[in-house]
């Protein structure tokens, strides 16, 4: 796959503040690249840089092949963002405000209407469309602000924080309609600081941390990177103290916990103990009722390659006031 | 070039539907200027004559002014600012919409106005195309003088602080009630540098037999001399504005 993006040692001062500090990265058509990080840590302004809408203060960035200081305008017509508050027009109706857009896009006049209601109808917003932006839901505010990023067929979307702020069942449909987009051959670049929601939409994650960028990879690459014990857990009949201390002296079982009726083994050597431990418990006259294997979560990762409390990444930022709340 | 002219279009229509086309500021479009008539006609029903040119350039003043020195500032405070920007539009584009939109509104409160005044005063217009033209260069100024205030000021209230510091010592320097001739001289020279000024010179011409001071070629002039004056005032700080807070 071709880049769509290229960073190369982006950096930004707001005065004396280092907010983004000399990051490279690229991006390639039709991924789905997360920057994953705690609130401050560079995600949106990166975001703003690439879009043209915060000036650089040193390095390059590329986008679509426009350099984005140099034809901001070409970027824009290749990119649709959404900020992480939805600001739409509160005064106009879902249908205005797609409609709008279309027009600032300079979209045809015979295609605009066809094009918003395709959007409407994609992001089960049909419905709505006659309904002021200022009256719908949050959830249903955030569908019809990504609608009307996608309303000139925009090449990459960046969506920033896409889910903070919103219900279970909306932060989910959103998700599904995040990946819905990436299969129609959007090239997507979202910020989080929900560590699941980047490892369930991203093919690669960037983890930023005070600016800096830590590391660069699919997120299973990333769990890798920190594996050093392997879990096997097998569910059993009936657990006891009494079977939990026989494992104990067993060659290569460095802990053994158990959790209900489970028992789970760390090792370094799984493939070689397995049949070991199985042949043990049916010794011990222990039903085996499942056996799984558990690797670190990317939470394991994210803590161990940034030094950071993985409680930090929970805190929503504040939102701001506007047509969002 | 014809693309920033559809887009400032598309910016100025939303602007009217989002803004100005609502009851409130067509009532208060409406409002001031028939105030003023009632308050002249009751002091003095003869002369009442004398300040319609002077009643139809405050009528454009206040409705031109009244969104137009807030919107850019409440648009940025509520984010969607940003939604312009983001656009394929260059800074001039958004400007010249913005622009648009409150001229647009300006004009219609004071066609309204001058259809109701000027039959019911008994006047004619002398010089029908300068007429027009006067009413569409000072509509711009007077927008553009709003949309320097908003490009300027970081919160809504220090435009709407802003716009009333220079909108009202305008009522009384311009030559709306007082001849500015007759000014004493520190505040006939602030009269001459203030737009509203050729507004209402022009249209005495146009509405009273030619009682303008300086002639009206150079009462237009002027006018579309502070257009491009205030035009490229208010897109130098925009810029540099939008640089600074994004």
């Amino acid at each position: 796959m071709d880049s769509i993006i290229r960073v190369n040692d982006l950096t930004k001062f707001y005065e004396t503040i280092l907010a983004v500090d000399h990051i490279s990265f690229d991006v390639k058509e039709g991924e789905v690249f997360g920057f994953l990080g705690p609130n401050g840590a560079g995600k949106t302004t990166t975001i703003r840089m690439l879009v043209g809408l915060t000036q650089l203060s040193s390095g390059t960035a590329w986008v679509d092949g426009h350099d984005v200081t140099k034809e901001s305008v070409e970027v824009k017509r290749t990119i649709g963002l959404v900020p992480e508050t939805s600001n739409l027009y509160g005064e106009l109706t879902a249908m205005e405000n797609v409609i709008y857009q279309a027009e600032l896009y300079g979209i045809a006049r015979k295609e605009r209407k066809d094009r918003a209601l395709q959007l409407l109808e994609e992001f089960g917003l049909k419905e709505h469309q006659e309904k002021a932006f200022q009256a719908l839901s949050r959830g249903l505010k955030r569908r019809l602000t990504i609608a009307a990023a996608l309303i000139h067929h925009p090449k990459i979307l960046f969506l920033d924080e896409p889910t903070t702020g919103l219900d279970v069942m909306s932060a989910r449909g959103l998700r599904k309609l995040i990946l819905e987009s990436k299969k129609k051959g959007l090239t997507i670049f979202l910020t989080t600081h929900y560590i699941p929601e980047a490892e369930t939409l991203c093919d690669r994650i960037a983890i930023i941390v005070k600016g800096k960028v830590r590391i660069i990879d699919t997120p299973e690459s990333i769990k890798a990177q920190v594996k050093e014990t392997e879990i096997l857990e097998i569910g059993l009949d009936r657990v006891s103290e009494e079977l939990k201390g026989s494992f104990l002296s067993l060659n290569g079982v460095e802990k053994v916990l158990i959790d209900e009726n489970r028992i789970r083994f760390h090792t370094r050597r799984l493939g070689k103990i397995t049949s070991r431990i199985v042949k043990s418990l049916g010794e011990h006259g222990a039903e085996i009722q499942s056996i799984n294997t558990l690797g670190p979560s990317l939470e394991d990762a994210f803590v161990k390659l940034t030094g950071l409390d993985s409680e930090l990444m929970k805190i929503d930022k504040p939102i701001k006031g506007g047509p969002e709340s | 070039m014809r693309e920033e002219i559809k887009g400032s279009y598309f910016i100025a229509k939303k602007d009217m539907g989002a803004y100005y086309l609502k009851p409130p500021l067509i009532s208060w479009g409406l409002m001031l200027p028939i105030v003023f008539v009632f308050a002249f006609y009751f002091r003095n029903p003869m002369g009442i004559k004398e300040v319609v040119p002077g009643l139809i350039g405050l009528t454009l003043l206040f409705s031109c002014t009244s969104m137009a020195a807030i919107v850019i500032t409440f648009e940025k405070r509520i984010g969607a600012l940003e939604r312009l920007l983001l656009a394929p539009l260059n800074f001039r584009t958004i400007l010249l919409g913005k622009t648009l939109g409150s001229t647009l509104f300006g004009l219609m409160v004071a066609i309204v106005i001058t259809l109701i005044l000027i039959p019911l005063m008994g006047l004619h217009v002398k010089h029908f195309w300068a007429f027009i033209f006067i009413i569409v260069f000072s509509g711009l100024a007077f927008s553009l003088l709003g949309i320097l205030i908003s490009v300027g000021v970081k919160e809504v209230f220090e435009a709407m602080t802003m716009s009333n510091f220079f909108r009202f010592p305008m009522i009384f320097l311009c030559g709306v009630f007082f001849p500015v001739p007759s000014m004493p001289f520190p505040l006939s020279i602030l009269s001459y540098l203030l737009p509203l000024t050729y507004a209402v010179d022009g249209l005495k011409h146009c509405l009273l037999e030619d009682k303008g001071m300086i002639p009206l070629y150079l009462d237009l002039l002027i006018l579309l001399g502070f257009v491009f004056l205030l035009f490229s005032l208010s897109l130098f700080i925009f810029k540099k504005r939008i640089r600074q807070e994004f």
